[in-house]
């Protein structure tokens, strides 16, 4: 094509044949990934670049990008006509992480890169336009996504090295520039630069808050430990000031270190939504969403692609919504069908993105606006609709997925005198022993099923395949008196379930009933010995 | 733009011209016009091309000089708006000619000049 004006032309040079090299990229749509063969052609024509494949704006933008970069490392972007093709094309592609891709598949076309280096591996990364290989949001997905497509070498921005490490069978290469790609499409050594990555901050292991720290509250400390055993939903009500808070905050310190698969969907979603991930984190998340969250920030939402929400954030661990009724009605109610099926399917229009949901539900509220509704010693200043219309807002539906309620109330004051007298409190360590024994009769008794935790067994196994406690005449009674539902039965059957679990029985006595069914109404008050 | 760039911008796209003329001729091209400039704008170079399959060619080319790479590629800076241009240049010199070809062709010529070494050249057949 090239031709010098002192050789003699023949009369008709043959145009060049096209040539084209091909690079693999991942598309994500939710935490799913897809793969993309990102194809690259040059022919003989005027130059200019373009790219076909359903890409949006963030993809289209990258041919400036990857030609930037390509002149900033030294190299030269074809000038000739080049199309860039995103397959399959009807796939949507979003987001800058195809860079990398994009221009592997360039250069190896222009024959920079020799082209069958580009097919062994795939290729995320967003290019600077000095050509640094910048971090990109979702790469702990596509790095699963890439091992699960069969994929064994991946290349990943260098400040992401430890993320892209967490996926075991998976061999990951890094690169800081362009010019790291180049050097190791070419097979020579990548020098690792000054920008290589700084040491990831040591991970608190530490635990959160302590239970040490909560004075007092009792049935409320109770609550928190058979919800934790169980896994069971928990509200917490009570005037301002009283506590909820406190120990909702300390619940993730209760529950046992997330298993390996767990920890990875939790930090895949965190990748997401752009956080950073040093390590694999076991701690179970704690999301507390204030109450102006949008439905979308909830449950997940977004144009064309869905992000998670609040509920993907706290899958595996605790989403605590203090002050519960004051949030939307709306957005109370989109909690039913995560809670229900443990993940989220957001249809948009560019595809149905599926997150993980798989959450504990703790709601503190107030029992009327001004806090103080059928507190002792205390006056309430709202009307009785007021009160009844406050407490509806957390719908039926909503409340019947919460196995224990807890009605808070404050100490009396000669308890406060007697405080220094009283052994202290116990710790989380503590009682976060007796949770993973619990935990573990649980497991045991359902080996064989999905199921790992008393909230979790279907109500026809609690009835039929599980030995029922020598008396139900308890549960019986309070059905006929109108005081249980069916459904409320089989919960108050899973509480006392956690509690003989707790306790070492093997089948849930008379008194494991008893205050099951007292924390499933919500009247600890009731219960003998409690404070 | 003062006085003494624009004449070295002039002299050099003149030079370009004069290069590209040489190579058309080489090919085989009779260079019918230079510089052909109507109300509808300016083509560089109108020449005739014997093609062995096509019979009598007329072959419509614009010239690109650059000195270095640095601001891309001279061929870049043939845009679809300047095609459109060329096009309609060609129609009314067609509308004023009687050229006794069978087929009209559209091609660039790029040349890159950079200090040391010699000129480089690239011709693209039928651009549009």
């Amino acid at each position: 094509m090239t031709t010098r004006p002192d050789v003699s032309l023949p009369a008709h040079h043959a145009p060049p044949r096209p040539r084209t090299a091909v690079a693999h990229s991942i598309a994500l749509i939710g935490m799913d990934g897809q793969e993309v063969e990102v194809e690259a052609m040059i022919s003989s024509g005027l130059p200019r670049t373009i790219m076909v494949g359903l890409p949006d704006t963030a993809v289209y933008e990258a041919r400036d990008r990857c030609k930037a970069a390509v002149a900033a490392t030294g190299l030269s972007w074809p000038a000739t006509s080049l199309t860039i093709n995103l397959t399959p094309a009807s796939l949507p592609k979003a987001g800058s992480h195809h860079d990398l891709a994009i221009a592997a598949a360039v250069l190896a076309a222009a024959g920079t890169v020799p082209e069958p280096a580009t097919r062994r591996m795939v290729l995320l990364g967003e290019l600077g336009l000095d050509g640094r290989v910048r971090r990109v949001r979702g790469l702990l997905p596509a790095v699963l996504a890439a091992r699960a497509l069969g994929h064994r070498k991946v290349v990943v921005p260098r400040g992401q090295a430890a993320e892209a490490s967490l996926v075991e069978g998976i061999e990951v290469r890094t690169v800081g520039t362009l010019a790291d790609l180049v050097a190791l499409l070419q097979g020579r050594p990548v020098l690792v630069g000054l920008e290589g990555e700084p040491a990831p901050a040591a991970v608190a292991s530490t635990a959160g808050p302590d239970f040490a720290d909560v004075v007092g509250q009792r049935e409320a400390r109770w609550a928190a430990e058979i919800a934790a055993a169980g896994g069971h939903h928990l509200m917490l009500s009570g005037p301002p000031g009283i506590g909820k808070t406190l120990i909702a905050s300390r619940m993730p310190g209760l529950l046992p270190e997330l298993e390996v698969p767990e920890a990875l969907q939790v930090a895949a979603v965190a990748s997401l939504l752009g956080e950073p991930v040093h390590s694999l984190d076991r701690r179970p998340p704690f999301a507390a969403p204030h109450h102006s969250c949008s439905v979308a920030a909830m449950v997940g939402g977004g144009a064309r692609i869905a992000r998670p929400g609040a509920v993907s954030r706290a899958h595996g661990g605790i989403l605590f919504l203090d002050e519960a009724a004051e949030f939307s009605p709306i957005v109370l109610d989109a909690l039913r069908t995560p809670l229900e099926a443990g993940e989220v399917l957001l249809a948009r229009s560019h595809g149905e993105a599926r997150y993980p949901s798989r959450f504990q539900l703790v709601l503190a509220t107030n029992p009327c606006p001004c806090g103080n509704s059928g507190v002792p010693g205390r006056e309430c200043r709202c009307s009785p609709t007021v009160v009844r219309r406050y407490r509806g807002r957390i719908s039926g539906p909503l409340r019947d997925r919460i196995d224990i309620t807890v009605r808070m109330t404050p100490p009396p004051s000669a308890y406060l005198a007697l405080g220094a007298q009283l052994p202290p409190p116990e710790a989380t360590e503590v009682i976060a022993a007796r949770v993973v024994a619990a935990r573990d009769r649980q497991r045991r008794r359902l080996r064989g099923t999905h199921w790992s935790t008393n909230s979790e067994v279907p109500g026809t196994y609690l009835r039929t395949r599980l030995p029922l406690p020598e008396s139900t005449d308890l549960l019986d009674q309070a059905m006929m008196r109108g005081l249980l539902s069916n459904r409320g039965v089989e919960r108050t059957l899973r509480i006392a379930w956690t509690l003989a679990d707790l306790a070492g029985h093997d089948v849930p006595d008379q008194e494991d009933l008893k205050m099951a069914l007292a924390f499933r109404r919500g009247d600890t008050h009731a219960l003998p010995g409690s404070a | 733009m003062d006085v003494q760039q624009q004449q070295d911008r002039q002299a050099l796209a003149h030079w370009g011209e004069d290069l590209a003329v040489e190579v058309l001729e080489l090919a085989g091209m009779v260079v019918l016009e230079r510089n052909w400039r109507c109300r509808a704008g300016e083509v560089d170079i109108i020449a005739l091309e014997e093609d062995p399959d096509d019979g009598t060619v007329l072959v419509v080319c614009e010239v690109k000089t650059r000195v270095g790479r640095d601001f891309g590629d001279p061929l870049e800076a043939i845009t679809p708006a300047k095609v459109a241009r060329i096009r309609a240049v060609t129609t009314a010199y067609l509308a004023q000619r009687r050229v006794g070809a069978e087929l009209i062709r559209f091609d660039a010529i790029g040349i890159v000049v950079t200090g040391d070494r010699e000129p480089q050249l690239t011709h693209l057949r039928g651009i549009a």
